[in-house]
């Protein structure tokens, strides 16, 4: 499989995805889906400064990853999905196959959100959705980095 | 030129930004114009909530720490609707140490003067057909 990592960060692409998993993963490409950065050139132009120049950065809105996600499964190199959010990568693994594991990477405090772990706070709908997702048979774990405990579901949602 | 000197903020992952911090004002005891902010529990708009109220509307110069991090990201959109705040990353010692002594200017002008200095710092010292910066 391509996609070595699905990953909801809402820093999107940061150093625990270019260093952190890149390095471990020998990626060669990342994927971030958010229609808010795919409609910005100058957010796409900065994401870009951040990645290494023999890593190719595609952005795409929600409906364009739905409608890419088989062409980059294909890509002979190995790859991360990101999204900002919960919503964007339940939308991507509802209108689309292939999304089997989604690592939550870091959801962090806003009003309405209770701490899950250090590094991810969910609202109880956030908590449902991944829930739901779950219940779709997609596998679900925190992990902020590598080396870090898989943090299952049932620990996240309860 | 701006007429109140230059603040300094540095942005970084974690706790580096108070040890850049405190290390400057242990060095010089001129650490009142340079103030630490962490990234640490922050999403993208956070840190640039916590930029804000660092900044507080003063002519700045925020140092961050890895280029392709959320601070780098989230000081340049911080910048973009501020003219009067300038960013470097990649910071180090040496020109928080300059810049605590050099406060005055533009922010761009601070800007170039601490990629000047921090670039000049990065050295081999010892290693063969290299002089010690």
């Amino acid at each position: 499989m391509s996609i070595a990592l699905f990953r909801i960060d809402d820093r999107l692409i940061h150093g625990q995805v270019v260093v952190g998993w890149g390095q471990s993963l020998g990626i060669g490409f990342i994927v971030l889906v958010d229609d808010e950065v795919r409609a910005s050139d100058w957010e796409q132009e900065l994401y870009r400064m951040g990645v290494p120049a023999d890593v190719t950065v595609i952005f795409a809105s929600v409906d364009e990853g739905i409608a890419q996600l088989a062409a980059w499964q294909a890509d002979p190199r190995r790859g991360i999905v990101l999204t900002g959010d919960i919503a964007a990568m339940a939308r991507l693994a509802e209108g689309s196959h292939g999304v089997d594991a989604v690592n939550v990477g870091g959801i962090h405090f806003r009003d309405g959100r209770r701490e899950r772990v250090r590094y991810v706070y969910l609202s109880d709908e956030e908590a449902a959705a991944l829930a739901r997702l779950g219940e779709r048979g997609v596998e679900v774990a925190a992990q902020d980095v590598p080396t870090g405990r898989k943090v299952p579901l049932a620990e996240l949602v309860r | 030129m701006s007429e109140q000197p230059l603040v300094g903020v540095v942005l970084a992952h974690e706790a580096i930004a108070n040890a850049f911090v405190a290390a400057v004002n242990a060095i010089t005891g001129e650490a009142e114009g340079l103030l630490p902010v962490s990234n640490a529990g922050c999403d993208r708009a956070a840190i640039e909530d916590r930029l804000a109220r660092a900044v507080a509307g003063r002519p700045a110069v925020i140092f961050t720490d890895l280029p392709g991090g959320s601070c780098a990201f989230g000081a340049a959109a911080y910048a973009r609707s501020h003219p009067e705040v300038a960013v470097v990353t990649g910071v180090n010692l040496a020109m928080l140490l300059d810049f605590a002594f050099h406060r005055t200017g533009t922010p761009a002008e601070a800007r170039e003067r601490a990629l000047a200095t921090g670039r000049g710092a990065i050295a081999a010292p010892g290693a063969p057909g290299r002089a010690a910066g």
